[in-house]
C-alpha cells in the first residue's frame, strides 16, 4: 500500500481481471472450461491475453478430468473454470474423483451477482453447499478485495499436504467489480500447516523393523506419485538396498517399474497371486502413500494377519483408519524416504540370506502364472490386445489413462508402467468416463507424446463428446476400445452374485465407432482378428488425429484373478480355476450383501 | 447398513465386529470464524456417519475471529481418533482437542461441562408450588413468572438438567429450551 500511487493504480483492477492475473501468478498455462452467463466477465479477459490458454470442452465434467489428466501427468495444479448452476453440478463428479485420487485441481465457479443469491435466480445453486463434502475446501468470494488472497490460498490448499481439489465461487458483479490485486506472497493461514517432515525416531524405529524382516514387503500407493519424481526415484533407491518385494495399488503404478526385478504387480481385488499372497503371509509391511482401501486389503479381518506394519503417509486420518498400524510415520513420502534411506545406508545391512526363503517362496506363488488367459487364434482377448499395444508403445513417451470396468484392470495387469506420472486412471471414485477427457488433458500438457485412452465400449459413451475438444485442438488421443459389448464388470459381477441374470449390462446398440470417429473429424480403426491387431496398432500411432480404435474382444472373457467378495487375499480365484461352477459359486451369501 | 445384521464375511464394505465399546467423549474444536465453517464441521460428522449427541458454537476470541465448537458424541476408541483427525483435516480447523482423554490423563473422570436450560412450566394450586419448591432445590432461577406460569433458568450438568425436566413434567411442563454442552477441563492450562 505505501509503494507510491502508480502502483496501487496498476493494483486496482476488476474481479475479472485479479482473476486471470492471479492464475498467470501462480504458474497457470492452460486451463479447461466451458462459458456462461455467470463468467462471461472471465471469458472476456481471456479472450485479451494470450499468456494463459482456455481449451474449451464440450461438458464440464471433461473440462474437470481433462484437468485432473493434466494434472496427474505433469505434477501441477490442474485448473477449470465453469459458470454457475448446471456448470457447478456437472463439475462435482471430476471433483469427488479429483478428492478421492488426491489429485490437486483448482476450480473455478462463476456465481449469480450477490444481491441475487438465495433468491433462486436463474443458474443459480448453491455451489459451496453442493461441493462442500467434494473438495479439500471451498470459498465464496463476496468481496472483490479478497479474490486474489482467495486464489492464492487455492492454489496452495490444492497443492500442499494431501493434494485435492478446492472450489472458488465468484459471483458476477465481483467479477465485475474493482479491487486491489495483492501478489502470491501473501501470509498463509495459521490453521493449515500440513506436516510434512517425519518424525526421525519413527524413521528409526522403521529401518530397525525392515532390518528385522524375514519376510517383508513393500506397498506403495498414490501418495509416491503426488510427492513428485525425487519419491520415485527415492523409492527405487530403498527397493535396491533392501532387496525387498514390492507391489502397488492401482494409483500407484509406475513409482516402481514393472521391468523392476522385485516387482510382484498390483495388489489388491485383481492383483496378481504373488502380490497378494506375500500381503497376506509377510512379517513387516511397509505402506508408502497408500490408504489400506477395501479394494486392497480384502476381508479385513483376515488382512495379512501375521505382519507388523509401518505406514508413512501426509494425511494422519489414513492412519488407523481401516488397518492398524504398530508404526506409522506422518509425512510427505520423498522426505521420509530420504531419510529412511540415509538411515539405512546408515545403519543396516540388506540380510539376503534371511529373506532367500522367501524369495524361494514368492516364485513358487508367481509360477502360478495368475494373469494367463487361454489365447485364441480366432477372437482378440481382451489381455493379447493391451499385451500388444504395451509392445508397440513401450519404446515410445506413452501416457495411458483409462475408464473403468475390465479394461481398467486389464490395463493395470498387462501393460507395464515404468515411469510415475503415466498413468492416469480414476481409482477411487470409479468414474466411468474419466479416461478418454483425462487424455485429452494429458494430450495438452505433453503435445508430442503418444497418448492412449484404453477404453471400453460402455464407460467411453459417458464422456465421448470430447473427441469434438480433440479435434478442435489437435490433440492426437488415441482412444483404444476393448469393445465387447457389455459392461463387463458389471456383468462378471452379475455372474458372481445374481446367477447370472444379466440384467441391462449388455449394450444392444452401439455405435458404428468408425464413423462416429469420422463424423467427429477423427480417424477410426476397427480391428477383429487378433492377426491383424499389430498393423492397426501401429496404424494408429501414426495416424497424428484423433484415433477411435474399436477392438472387437472375446465378448464373455472375465477379468482374473480376483479376490471374491468375502474374502481373504489367500483365497483368490485363479483363471485356470474360474469354471463356470467355480465363478457362480464363488461368494457366498453373506458376501453377496458387500460390494 | 443394510449389512450390519448380516452375520459380516468381510471383503469389500467389510462391517468388521465391533469389540471396543462406544464412549461418551466431549471434543472442543477451535476454528476461524468464517462463513460455513459449521456447515463444514456438521457435514463431516453426518457424511462420515459419526453422532452428536450436542453441539454448540460461539465466537470467543472476537479479535482473532475465533470460535470454540463443543461437541459431544459417542464412537469407539478407534472412531474418535478418525473423528479426532478428520476435523483437523477441515482448512480453517486450528486445533481440536478431545477433552474427555486429556481430563482422564490429568486424573479426573471427565472434564467440566455444562449446560444452560430454560423450563417454562404453567400450573395453579399445588402443581405451582411445587415446581417452585423443586426449583429451588435444583437452584434453578425465576426469570419470568405470572399467576399461570413460570419460566425457569437452570444450569448445571447434563444430568441435573435430565432430572430437572423429569421432574417438571407432570407439573405442567410446557416447553425446553437447551443451549448443549459447554465444556473445558480443569486446572491452569488451556486447551
Amino acid at each position: 500500500m505505501s509503494n507510491g500511487k502508480a502502483d496501487d493504480d496498476s493494483n486496482r483492477i476488476t474481479g475479472a481481471e485479479i482473476v486471470v492475473r492471479a492464475l498467470r501468478d501462480n504458474g497457470v498455462k492452460h486451463i479447461f472450461g466451458y462459458p456462461g452467463g455467470a463468467v462471461l466477465p472471465i471469458y472476456d479477459e481471456l479472450f485479451q491475453q494470450e499468456e494463459v490458454q482456455h481449451i474449451l470442452v464440450r461438458h464440464e465434467q471433461g473440462a474437470g478430468h481433462a484437468a485432473e489428466g493434466y494434472a496427474r501427468s505433469t505434477g501441477k495444479v490442474g485448473v477449470m473454470l465453469v459458470t454457475s448452476g448446471p456448470g457447478a453440478t456437472n463439475a462435482v463428479t471430476p471433483l469427488q474423483d479429483a478428492l478421492m485420487d488426491s489429485i490437486p485441481l483448482v476450480c473455478i465457479t462463476g456465481q449469480v451477482p450477490t444481491s441475487l443469491i438465495g433468491s433462486d435466480a436463474f443458474q443459480e445453486c448453491d455451489t459451496v453447499g453442493i461441493t462442500r463434502p467434494c473438495t479439500k475446501h471451498n470459498w465464496l468470494v463476496k468481496d472483490v478485495n479478497e479474490l486474489a488472497a482467495t486464489i492464492h490460498e487455492a492454489f496452495r490448499v490444492a497443492s500442499t499436504g494431501r493434494p485435492g481439489p478446492v472450489v472458488v465461487d465468484i459471483p458476477k458483479d465481483v467479477q465485475f467489480a474493482t479491487g486491489t490485486y495483492v501478489s502470491p506472497q501473501t501470509a498463509p493461514r495459521a490453521s493449515y500447516q500440513p506436516k510434512v517432515q517425519g518424525d526421525l525416531e519413527r524413521v528409526k524405529e522403521a529401518v530397525a523393523m525392515m532390518a528385522g524382516a524375514k519376510r517383508p514387503i513393500i506397498y506403495t500407493g498414490g501418495g509416491v506419485i503426488n510427492s513428485g519424481p525425487e519419491a520415485s526415484h527415492l523409492l527405487r533407491e530403498l527397493v535396491d538396498l533392501t532387496g525387498f518385494p514390492i507391489t502397488s495399488t492401482l494409483m500407484g503404478l509406475g513409482a516402481y517399474p514393472a521391468s523392476g526385478k522385485n516387482w510382484l504387480g498390483m495388489v489388491g481385488m485383481h492383483g496378481t497371486y504373488e502380490a497378494n499372497m506375500a500381503m497376506h503371509d509377510c512379517d513387516v509391511m511397509m505402506c508408502i502413500g497408500a490408504r489400506f482401501d477395501d479394494r486392497i486389503t480384502g476381508r479385513l479381518d483376515a488382512f495379512s494377519p501375521g505382519s507388523r506394519k509401518i505406514h508413512i503417509d501426509i494425511d494422519p486420518s489414513s492412519i488407523n483408519k481401516n488397518v492398524r498400524t504398530d508404526v506409522p510415520i506422518i509425512g510427505d513420502v520423498g522426505r521420509v524416504l530420504e531419510d529412511m534411506v540415509r538411515l539405512w545406508r546408515a545403519s543396516a545391512k540388506a540380510d539376503k540370506k534371511a529373506v532367500a526363503p522367501w524369495w524361494e517362496q514368492i516364485a513358487r506363488w508367481k509360477a502360478r502364472d495368475s494373469l494367463a488367459y487361454r489365447p485364441s487364434n480366432d477372437v482378440i482377448m481382451p489381455q493379447y490386445a493391451v499385451q500388444r499395444l504395451y509392445e508397440a508403445t513401450k519404446d515410445r513417451d506413452t501416457f495411458i489413462t483409462t475408464e473403468v470396468g475390465q479394461h481398467q484392470m486389464w490395463a493395470a495387469q498387462h501393460y507395464g508402467f515404468e515411469k510415475p506420472n503415466r498413468w492416469m486412471t480414476s481409482g477411487g471414485l470409479g468414474t466411468m468416463g474419466y479416461g478418454l477427457p483425462a487424455a485429452f488433458g494429458v494430450q495438452i500438457a505433453h503435445p508430442d507424446a503418444l497418448v492412449i485412452d484404453i477404453a471400453g465400449d460402455a464407460s467411453v459413451l459417458m464422456t465421448i463428446q470430447e473427441m469434438s475438444s480433440a479435434v478442435q485442438y489437435n490433440a492426437p488421443i488415441k482412444i483404444f476400445i476393448l469393445n465387447n459389448q457389455y459392461m463387463g464388470m458389471v456383468r462378471q459381477w452379475q455372474q458372481l452374485l445374481h446367477g447370472n441374470r444379466l440384467s441391462h449390462s449388455y449394450t444392444e446398440a452401439l455405435p458404428d465407432f468408425v464413423k462416429l470417429a469420422e463424423a467427429y473429424g477423427g480417424h477410426g480403426i476397427r480391428c477383429e482378428k487378433p492377426g491383424d491387431l499389430d498393423d492397426a496398432i501401429q496404424e494408429m500411432i501414426e495416424v497424428k488425429k484423433p484415433v477411435i480404435f474399436d477392438c472387437r474382444v472375446a465378448n464373455l472373457a472375465n477379468c482374473f484373478p480376483m479376490i471374491p467378495s468375502g474374502k481373504a487375499h489367500n483365497e483368490m480365484l485363479l483363471p485356470d480355476e474360474a469354471t463356470d461352477e467355480a465363478v457362480a459359486t464363488a461368494i457366498d451369501a453373506k458376501g453377496k450383501a458387500l460390494v | 447398513m443394510n449389512a450390519q445384521h448380516l452375520q459380516p464375511t468381510g471383503s469389500a464394505y467389510f462391517i468388521a465386529t465391533e469389540t471396543e465399546k462406544p464412549e461418551s467423549h466431549t471434543l472442543s474444536v477451535l476454528v476461524d470464524n468464517e462463513p460455513g465453517v459449521l456447515a463444514r464441521v456438521i457435514g463431516l460428522f453426518s457424511g462420515r456417519g459419526y453422532n452428536i449427541d450436542s453441539l454448540t458454537v460461539s465466537e470467543t476470541e472476537h479479535e482473532k475471529h475465533l470460535s470454540r465448537i463443543t461437541i459431544a458424541t459417542r464412537a469407539t476408541p478407534q472412531v474418535l481418533q478418525q473423528i479426532r483427525h478428520q476435523l483437523e483435516r477441515i482448512v480453517p480447523v486450528h486445533r481440536v482437542v478431545d477433552l474427555t482423554v486429556v481430563a482422564r490423563e490429568r486424573g479426573h473422570d471427565r472434564p467440566l461441562e455444562r449446560e444452560l436450560a430454560l423450563v417454562k412450566v404453567s400450573g395453579t394450586g399445588d402443581d405451582r408450588v411445587e415446581a417452585l419448591r423443586l426449583a429451588d432445590a435444583f437452584r434453578a432461577s425465576v426469570i419470568d413468572a405470572n399467576t399461570e406460569h413460570f419460566i425457569f433458568e437452570i444450569t448445571g450438568r447434563v444430568s441435573k438438567i435430565e432430572q430437572f425436566i423429569a421432574i417438571m413434567k407432570p407439573l405442567g411442563l410446557v416447553e425446553v429450551c437447551r443451549t448443549g454442552v459447554a465444556a473445558m477441563n480443569r486446572g491452569p492450562e488451556g486447551m
